[in-house]
């Protein structure tokens, strides 16, 4: 996704003279070609990101369209008050993009984990949350947030994820995408760079004779609460997956709909990554597989809602 | 203008803050009256910008960072003429557009809402390199208080300016040597607040901010033809203009009575 957000705007730069890229000393070389072809428009902000996010907002107000970019605990959290109140407040089109969402820095520690700003970012007034599930819907949600004229959060995962869509999808912010169609019993609502996870996981399911849905909400907030309400009368579960705390999240986003929704008799299931710090040394893989994040286990989870009888044999296996 | 005008100007604004002080019941009157010149010198004198053209691109920009002494910004744009003076009656009134703190484009010729300390030089930064970028030479001014220099965030802004040489901003530091709750320089260590800022690469000059001759003389030779952002150290009084309300920090949240407004006034010469 990362380097797809990059060269994605390079070709936007290049039609829209006010585009400028805002980063916080971060992108080593991944930049080269956008600073080659439009010096002036690229700041390495240093480490400091408060700054760089005031900064971004005051280029907004004089018409310029700021993109403000580091790891996603730093371009977030680091900095919340200054997009509180400089960019949501001013209802500013800046574009804030942090890379490394949710443990796709796992090895890095828990500084540099991003798990808890998909709910910061969604409580805050004018801000519209944008969690790409693959490269192709990192290069339409740019394009469609620089279209969106207000303050815009995009969530990547790192580089080299697997690519989920074969084609463009119909891509617009705040409507899901329908990414694998299923039957009546099981449908997985996932966000962000957890999608092939979740993909893996209908094909487990597939195997035990579950045929599960998979619906790519790329957008946290606003909700697409016309699919959910599709969803919700149509399935016996849904199922979100996030690589975010089970607080504030895709699955919180839902759950507080749901609250609010007469007579659903559908079951709720949320995957997500409890509260708490992750301890110990480890990959985004194992990590993924220590919370229950991976394929198999968001399987068996289901399987226990769903008993087939192969499920018998993929616990022995 | 004469500087006696701007003089003159300067003792109408202090009257009308207090009387909006009184009326709203809004604290923070010790932290309006000493940025009133400054403002006048700027608004009168330094600044570029038509009040009858709040968004002309070409205009100078101006941010008060120190939000807190926003009666003091909306007193000065009403007498220069961008708004009504009647509009300050409806200041913190329910629902009027005039907040304790300026909220975005609350009235024509506030630039950026403000009220949380630390955000308004990042904001004037990228205001000059979005000018530097389109080829239009405004300059930026900021007013921040001796508190905001407490902020982390105020010494991002500082280093970033001066890396990148925006002459054409300038930041002006009302020193009141209070902040909410006690002595500036006892809280942090502030001083030498000059030389913090020709440390982090800036020009830096010191002014008695209330000396309108070296106010305006200062502020109108931004950019200084060095190359660097401008720091303008503002040496001013809280509660200037009112005896029992100068240096006194009471007076950070003290709203005065109408007996003492008609008191302050008597003093400031409009009664």
């Amino acid at each position: 996704m990362r380097n797809t957000f990059a060269s994605t705007l390079e070709t936007l730069a290049r039609t829209d003279p006010r585009i400028v890229l805002l980063s916080g000393d971060i992108g080593n070389r991944l930049f080269d070609s956008f600073k080659e072809q439009y010096p002036g428009r690229f700041f390495n902000c240093g480490v400091a990101e408060a700054n760089m996010t005031s900064m971004a907002a005051g280029m907004a107000l004089c018409g310029l369209r700021p993109v403000t970019y580091t790891i996603a605990s730093f371009v977030t959290v680091r900095c919340l008050e200054q997009i509180r109140i400089d960019v949501c407040y001013h209802d500013l089109p800046v574009i804030i993009v942090g890379v490394g969402a949710g443990l796709s820095y796992a090895e890095l520690g828990t500084t540099h984990h991003s798990c808890e700003d998909i709910a910061m970012m969604r409580a805050l007034p004018n801000m519209t949350v944008v969690c790409p599930g693959d490269a192709i819907e990192a290069r339409l949600a740019l394009t469609a947030a620089f279209k969106f004229n207000r303050p815009v959060y995009i969530r990547l995962g790192k580089k080299s994820e697997p690519i989920i869509h074969q084609n463009d999808p119909d891509f617009q912010i705040g409507k899901g995408i329908l990414v694998r169609e299923g039957g009546h019993e099981v449908c997985f609502i996932s966000t962000g760079n957890i999608l092939p996870v979740v993909i893996e996981s209908a094909n487990i399911l597939a195997i035990c004779g579950i045929d599960a849905q998979v619906v790519s909400m790329h957008t946290v907030k606003p909700l697409d609460e016309e699919l959910l309400g599709r969803l919700f009368s149509s399935f016996e579960i849904v199922a979100t997956v996030e690589e975010h705390s089970l607080i504030g999240g895709l699955g919180g986003s839902v759950a507080e709909w749901r609250s609010g929704q007469r007579s659903i008799k559908t079951d709720l299931l949320r995957f997500g990554v409890k509260d708490a710090f992750i301890h110990g040394a480890g990959g985004q893989k194992t990590a993924r597989q220590s919370l229950g994040l991976d394929a198999e286990s968001i399987a068996k989870e289901i399987l226990k809602k769903k008993p087939r009888p192969l499920f018998i044999d993929l616990e022995a296996t | 203008m004469e500087i006696k005008e701007l003089e003159a100007l300067s003792l109408k604004i202090r009257g009308k803050i207090i009387e909006m002080s009184h009326k709203a019941q809004a604290a923070h009157l010790g932290s309006a009256l000493s940025c009133v010149d400054v403002l006048v010198a700027l608004y009168w004198h330094a600044m570029a910008i038509d009040p009858l053209k709040p968004h002309e691109p070409q205009r100078d920009r101006f941010i008060l960072s120190k939000g807190h002494a926003a009666m003091a910004l909306f007193a000065t744009l009403a007498a220069r003429g961008f708004f009504p003076e009647t509009l300050l009656d409806t200041f913190g009134a329910f629902g009027a557009c005039l907040e304790e703190h300026p909220s975005p484009s609350c009235a024509p010729g506030v630039e950026a809402a403000a009220g949380s300390l630390g955000h308004g030089i990042g904001l004037g930064i990228g205001m000059a390199l979005a000018g530097r970028l389109q080829q239009i030479p405004y300059r930026v001014f900021i007013t921040v208080s001796d508190g905001e220099c407490n902020e982390g965030s105020t010494w991002e802004a500082a280093m970033f300016a001066s890396a990148h040489d925006l002459e054409n901003l300038c930041v002006i530091v009302d020193f009141n040597k209070w902040q909410a709750t006690g002595r500036s320089c006892e809280i942090m260590a502030l001083e030498p607040l000059a030389e913090k800022w020709r440390a982090f690469g800036w020009s830096a000059y010191e002014v008695d901010g209330h000396d309108m001759g070296e106010l305006t003389s200062c502020l109108k030779n931004v950019p200084d033809h060095r190359g660097k952002p401008v720091a303008v150290i503002a040496h001013t009084v809280k509660g200037k203009g009112v005896s029992f309300m100068e240096d006194d920090n009471n007076w950070h949240y003290r709203i005065p009575t109408q007996a003492e407004v008609v008191l302050a006034k008597k003093e400031l010469g409009l009664l």
